[in-house]
């Protein structure tokens, strides 16, 4: 109990529809309510109808039993879709808003970064903002001044610091607003996606601060629709969809569970028995796919260095037809890794049975991934046939995330992973160019 | 290298906070507007900087607008239609009427629109929101300063110096922005839930001007009435400041004074409950 910074209990916050359409009242339309709702009410009663509320306001949960807690100095990152209720939870985190139930504990000093640059006047200048902003975000005046360089140095704006930000780029602008929340030290970060701003660079030099600023030891909840960046700073994650805590737990975890996975049927090998269930079309009837080492045989694994081959089996309905094989890989979270035709190989080995006019009959078609090609991670594979003479729609035949298998690395050492869809080995050459 | 004791600079259980959904009726959170006592200087800074820049004319304002409205004051009351002014130059008299009133409900202007006008701070950070409708009004003040030079200029020219009674304007002064304070943050509050708020103050305000004793003496109103008089929080301002200034003629009446403040107080705290009540749901609103 003792190291824990936030906890959070059952917390719910409700919202009505009406207030979402009308912003706000009149003053003259709440008058005329004042006598029109005690003589509605009344006529309710006396038609014996239990009193509504309000007929053109319906409520809904924007959050609801939302039940955690997160560990001093632990990075706790939040995904769900838009909607799902990650800005309120941290709006009423940080105090913005009020709970409509249930109840959080803070413990330590809050700052919070739902937007960049917030309180930023136009009329003023670079200096004066960095010392509004800094207020704003709860930094105290010495502190700001102890800062001052650090920040201006970071935002890479030092030369129009006396400038009024309307003159400002909107690169500089978002610059000079990140730098400033970038240097907020308190024990607990609330952050809100403000990480994508500026360039590629500046945003390489954003995500290297955050990662500074978790490695501080600080507390963070980090809202963020980048599985990357949450991988990179998170500890552990939660899902929300519509406004209830789905899961928490590893980031890694949570990211998967996260992520549209494709659908897998089987691991190394599908063979098709009855002919009902079969991948068919009237002109291909697909067998079995397997995928396997040099030996021919199926299995799910493969080292690094090992050669893949995908074989696929089908039977050609109709004699004559000339066909076209393809096969793509998925990794687990459904980015392409790569599309391959019996159309497109190697120069040295192309396929012999490609442009042929093949007889009715069981026909194999097998691809062969080089070892060393494949990094050593999970792969899923989806295949497709198509007759030549067919129409694009008519006679092409594709399975979609039909295998898959994984790929590991026996020598591989803790902490040594190479980075990557793939991990081919390719040529090298250093030599020196003049002597020292 | 261990940074975690960098921020420690207090016990964390000082800022253990609870949140929960708000009681009815809350006081004002003085332990927090304390903490964010540096914020309320940095927006009053703001606000400040930001009106004198955007303006062409500035600060030319501040000396303009009592100026032009003491000469029109002037030649209508003073001269077509003979007010009285308990003895002292009639520009003066009105002028040192008009200066706590311009500050009053310049004030409550400002301060009616400020929450609205700050919604971008209001949905994205938190702080204790008085501090929105304080700030800017403690930022008139600085047009009531420039004023004020001017009265002093004025004076010299009629021959007034300052007295020892000066040493009493503070009073009137603190009760001002009590009543400026009061007003303003009831009516920022009311104007984030009914934005029609807006369009009724041009209105009050020129109610509120002329039953105040700008233009005439509260000696002009029977002894009688003139504790009652003092429901007009104006009145015990105007008839401090002006006796504080120039200590001639009648004395103000104790019990309008003490009326004035009661009712000041009374609106402050009152806006400070109201505000509190609604302010839960001003980023909900806004």
């Amino acid at each position: 109990m003792q190291d824990l910074a936030i906890e959070v209990e059952e917390l719910g916050k409700r919202y009505h529809i009406a207030q979402v359409a009308a912003p706000y009242q009149t003053l003259r339309d709440s008058i005329v309510n004042l006598f029109a709702a005690p003589a509605r009410r009344a006529c309710s009663v006396l038609r014996g109808v239990a009193p509504q509320a309000d007929a053109r306001s319906r409520e809904f949960w924007a959050l609801r039993n939302v039940s955690f807690d997160v560990r001093r100095g632990e990075v706790l990152g939040i995904i769900g879709r838009n909607g799902s209720g990650k800005s309120t939870l941290l709006k009423i985190l940080s105090q913005i808003t009020a709970p409509t139930e249930g109840r959080a504990r803070v413990v330590g000093r809050v700052g919070s970064l739902l937007e960049v640059g917030t309180g930023f006047h136009y009329e003023l200048s670079g200096r004066d903002n960095i010392y509004l902003n800094g207020a704003m975000l709860g930094m105290r005046r010495d502190e700001i001044r102890r800062k001052f360089d650090a920040i201006v140095d970071f935002s890479q704006v030092a030369e129009f610091l006396d400038t009024p930000v309307k003159h400002y780029s909107s690169g500089m602008y978002m610059r000079l607003a990140f730098s400033v929340a970038a240097h907020l030290e308190s024990e607990i970060l609330l952050v809100d996606e403000v990480l994508a701003v500026g360039d590629f660079d500046f945003q390489k030099k954003c995500i290297a601060k955050m990662q500074d600023v978790t490695r501080d030891g600080r507390t963070v909840i980090f809202i963020s629709h980048s599985m990357g960046s949450v991988k990179e700073l998170c500890h552990r994650a939660m899902i929300l969809n519509h406004g209830r805590l789905e899961a928490i737990g590893g980031v890694e975890e949570m990211v998967d569970l996260y992520e549209p996975r494709p659908e897998v049927v089987a691991a190394g090998q599908v063979t098709w028995s009855g002919k009902d269930h079969a991948p068919a079309n009237d002109f291909v009837e697909l067998e079995s796919v397997a995928i396997c080492g040099p030996d021919g045989v199926a299995r799910a694994e493969f080292a690094v260095e090992e050669p893949v081959d995908v074989r696929i089996r089908f039977h050609n309905k109709r004699a004559g037809t000339v066909y076209r094989v393809e096969i793509r890989l998925r990794d687990k979270h459904g980015n392409w890794v790569l599309t391959s035709e019996n159309g497109y190989t190697s120069v040295d080995s192309p396929d012999p049975g490609l442009k042929t006019p093949l007889p009715a009959g069981l026909v194999e078609s097998c691809c062969r991934m080089p070892a060393s090609l494949l990094n050593d991670q999970e792969y899923v594979v989806s295949v497709a046939v198509v007759p030549e003479e067919a129409g694009t729609d008519g006679g092409q035949l594709y399975v979609e995330n039909l295998l898959q298998f994984q790929v590991i690395d026996p020598a591989c050492k803790q902490n040594t992973k190479y980075l990557g869809l793939v991990r081919p080995r390719l040529a090298w050459h250093t030599s020196q160019l003049n002597a020292a | 290298m261990p940074v975690v004791a960098k921020t420690a600079g207090m016990p964390s259980s000082a800022h253990e906070v609870w949140i929960e959904p708000p009681r009815a009726w809350a006081g004002a959170n003085w332990k927090q507007l304390w903490r964010h006592r540096a914020l309320l200087w940095t927006l009053t800074w703001r606000d400040i900087k930001v009106r004198y820049r955007q303006t062409v004319l500035g600060a030319i304002w501040a000396v303009l607008q009592p100026l032009t409205t003491m000469a029109i004051f002037t030649v209508v009351f003073g001269r077509l239609a003979q007010m009285s002014s308990d003895g002292v130059p009639y520009p003066i008299f009105v002028f040192m009427g008009l200066l706590p009133w311009l500050f009053v409900s310049q004030g409550l202007n400002v301060a009616s629109n400020s929450l609205v006008g700050n919604a971008g701070l209001i949905t994205k950070v938190y702080f204790p929101r008085l501090i929105i409708p304080t700030a800017s009004i403690l930022s008139s003040l600085v047009d009531f300063g420039i004023s004020f030079g001017v009265l002093v200029c004025l004076m010299a020219w009629y021959g007034l110096v300052p007295s020892l009674s000066w040493l009493l304007l503070p009073m009137p002064l603190a009760l001002a922005v009590v009543t400026s304070l009061g007003v303003g943050i009831w009516l920022s509050a009311l104007n984030v839930k009914f934005r029609d708020v807006r369009l009724t103050i041009p209105f009050l305000t020129q109610i509120w001007m002329f039953s105040s004793p700008i233009i005439f003496p509260t000696s002009l109103i029977e002894p009688k009435w003139r504790t009652l008089y003092g429901l007009n929080p104006m009145v015990g301002i105007i008839e401090g400041f002006r006796w504080s200034l120039i200590p001639r003629g009648v004395a103000p009446d104790l019990g309008s004074i003490v009326m004035s403040t009661v009712v000041a107080l009374v609106l402050l705290a009152t806006g400070v409950l109201f505000f509190r009540r609604v302010e839960r749901n001003f980023a909900d609103l806004i």
